[in-house]
């Protein structure tokens, strides 16, 4: 399948997306031209310590959200287990405001492949799995053309190009739910279950698919490996930043002129994004808030975004999260009730509905929320909100209710005066230009 | 004797080799089911459900937790619009409202006629390309209300198949 090539910003560092403006990388003969399979004949003569050793030096972080060490977490697999190890691709690319590893499969999949058959050679698995959200059918096609390929190449099934290694690869789709992103739903829902998270522990790197030994990793993650593998760990952290090495896939969107997916070195200033690479504020107008990685992410004001840098201990020290990359840009016009009002409505949405205080506290807030910004809300209604996220707070079996909670309690914390201003049957000063929702149906309750 | 065609069928043995567990293959196989039929009817389930060696109840179970699962008709170009963060603030709500009026249907409407059907749905994954909506799996994005209605006139047309 072919794509119009995708050309590279002149402040981009492209790594994972080298081959993006490559035409027809996505095919098997395009991509062996540039690079392709060289670092698994690499990885074939390293022992799988040396792989993982050579993860660790490059300081690579999980790309999916939460930024955990690669390498630490495939030391974590079981040298010898009883049941078949796995290595699955999270593909699920569902928070709102990350539109990368969509880039990474259409462009460049055999890097995705590539990477999970070095994590297979790294853990001793056998197996691997990509899953790839259900809305993304057209993503399914491609890397299943490209597994095939693959396969009828030697480069996928028994003793790969005379290595003695062997390693089966399968793409398998969703079917619509954010929660299968969270790597033990994504195995109950790869189990063929309804996709609710797991009591952790044990973790899958002792008991994941199936019971067995597990590493999930996100898709530019693992289309990472191959570079780190070619290049060297030590050339890969030397792009970025100590303890956050490398580059990172940037989708920037919301209210910039130039939004987009765009590859920068950790540490990259944020200032720098939205006017250099973003092309400045939409209609000039003024910056009021961004989101620094999903909407999960607490947002930062426009005093705090001018000096944040983005990489994952400079995000995590300003009292956010770098996440998986999605920089969501407000202008000052933005309702920053409604605002989070929509982000509550995603979360109430998208509540498995296992744990009581994600089911029943997303409920209540988008409620109490959607009254604020009708004009309904009561002076208490704003601490009422901030005391609802706070009993959600680490009180769930996974992340989705902090998800829920953390972005609500940054707005309340830092735009508490717009709150204010919808108060007393008021209407919303931004209507505008953000129209409000009609009422949700039914008779509301009163907290 | 099959409700599904042999495409499917070969599909769906092709399917129960890659897993170790036949319940795996449940998920994809109820989307492409409905990929077919255009949505899960009582006898794909029943189907589905002997084919796995599991109940029905295991698989409705099954449906009800995933979104893009349906029991009920959609339209044949089943027209979903984000209105998640990054499309929010680029019009999608607008556009959200410009569908419910040109094709005269609610959240979750069909068309008389049967030919579209609307739904808001969550993040599609193009936020930097906001608005966007996705027809059966097509996506369509950088959209305003006059493109969103170029694209809807392509659909109705006969323009896509």
């Amino acid at each position: 399948m072919s794509f119009p090539v995708a050309k590279a910003h002149p402040l981009e560092v492209r790594v994972v997306s080298k081959r993006f403006d490559i035409p027809d990388a996505n095919t098997l003969p395009v991509y062996l031209a540039h690079d392709g399979f060289k670092a698994l004949e690499k990885a074939f003569r390293l022992a799988p310590e040396a792989i993982i050793e050579e993860v660790k030096v490059s300081s690579l972080r999980g790309r999916g959200g939460a930024g955990f060490p690669t390498g630490m977490k495939w030391s974590f697999v079981p040298k010898q287990s009883a049941k078949p190890k796995y290595v699955l691709c999270n593909a699920d690319e569902s928070e709102p405001g990350t539109c990368k590893d969509r880039l990474i499969m259409q462009y460049d999949p055999f890097a995705m492949i590539e990477g999970m058959l070095i994590a297979g050679r790294a853990i001793d698995a056998h197996q691997g799995y990509i899953f790839i959200r259900g809305e993304y059918r057209y993503l399914v096609d491609v890397v299943e053309r490209a597994i095939a390929e693959a396969y009828a190449a030697g480069y996928l099934g028994k003793n790969i190009r005379g290595s003695g290694f062997d390693f089966e690869l399968s793409a398998h789709t969703g079917a619509g739910a954010y929660e299968c992103g969270e790597e033990s739903a994504l195995m109950e829902s790869l189990e063929g279950k309804r996709g609710i998270p797991r009591l952790k522990p044990p973790f899958p790197a002792t008991s994941g698919l199936y019971g067995g030994p597990t590493v999930i990793n996100n898709v530019e993650t693992l289309a990472t490996i191959p570079h780190i593998i070619l290049g060297g760990g030590a050339w890969f952290l030397g792009l970025g930043l100590p303890k956050n090495g490398g580059t990172k896939l940037t989708c920037l969107s919301g209210h910039v002129n130039n939004p987009g997916v765009y590859e920068l070195p950790l540490g990259f200033p944020l200032k720098r994004l939205i006017e250099e690479i973003g092309g400045g504020i939409l209609g000039g107008k003024k910056l009021k808030a961004v989101v620094p990685g999903g909407s999960s992410t607490p947002i930062f004001n426009a005093a705090e975004a001018e000096t944040l840098t983005l990489d994952f201990d400079a995000v995590a020290k300003a009292g956010s999260f770098l996440g998986s990359g999605g920089v969501v840009v407000l202008h000052e016009e933005t309702c920053m009730v409604k605002f989070a009002t929509r982000i509550m409505q995603f979360y109430k949405h998208e509540s498995c509905g296992w744990c009581v205080p994600c089911r029943e506290g997303t409920n209540w807030l988008l409620l109490t929320l959607g009254r604020v910004h009708r004009g309904g809300g009561r002076a208490k209604d704003i601490d009422l909100i901030r005391e609802v996220s706070e009993n959600i707070l680490g009180r769930t079996f996974c992340a989705l209710g902090d998800a829920a909670a953390m972005p609500t309690l940054s707005i309340i914390k830092k735009f508490r005066e717009e709150f204010e201003a919808h108060l007393d049957g008021r209407p919303c000063p931004y209507a505008p230009t953000l129209v409000p929702r009609a009422p949700a149906a039914g008779p509301f309750v009163t907290v | 004797m099959s409700i599904f065609s042999p495409q499917l069928n070969t599909r769906f043995d092709e399917l129960l080799k890659r897993y170790p567990v036949p319940r795996s293959a449940m998920v994809p196989m109820l989307l492409y089911a409905q990929d077919e039929l255009g949505y899960l009817t009582p006898e794909a389930i029943r189907e589905i459900a002997a084919r796995l060696d599991e109940s029905e109840l295991a698989v409705h179970e099954v449906i009800g937790y995933y979104s893009m699962l349906r029991t009920k008709p959609a339209g044949r170009f089943h027209v979903q619009v984000c209105t998640n963060i990054s499309c929010l603030l680029r019009g999608g709500e607008e556009i959200f409202e410009h569908c419910k009026q040109r094709l005269g249907v609610n959240n979750h409407g069909v068309t008389p006629d049967g030919l579209f059907s609307l739904e808001e749905v969550e993040c599609i994954g193009a936020c930097s390309w906001a608005p966007a909506v996705q027809v059966n799996y097509d996506f369509h994005e950088n959209l305003t209300v006059a493109k969103l209605d170029q694209v809807l006139d392509k659909y109705r047309t006969g323009g896509v198949q």
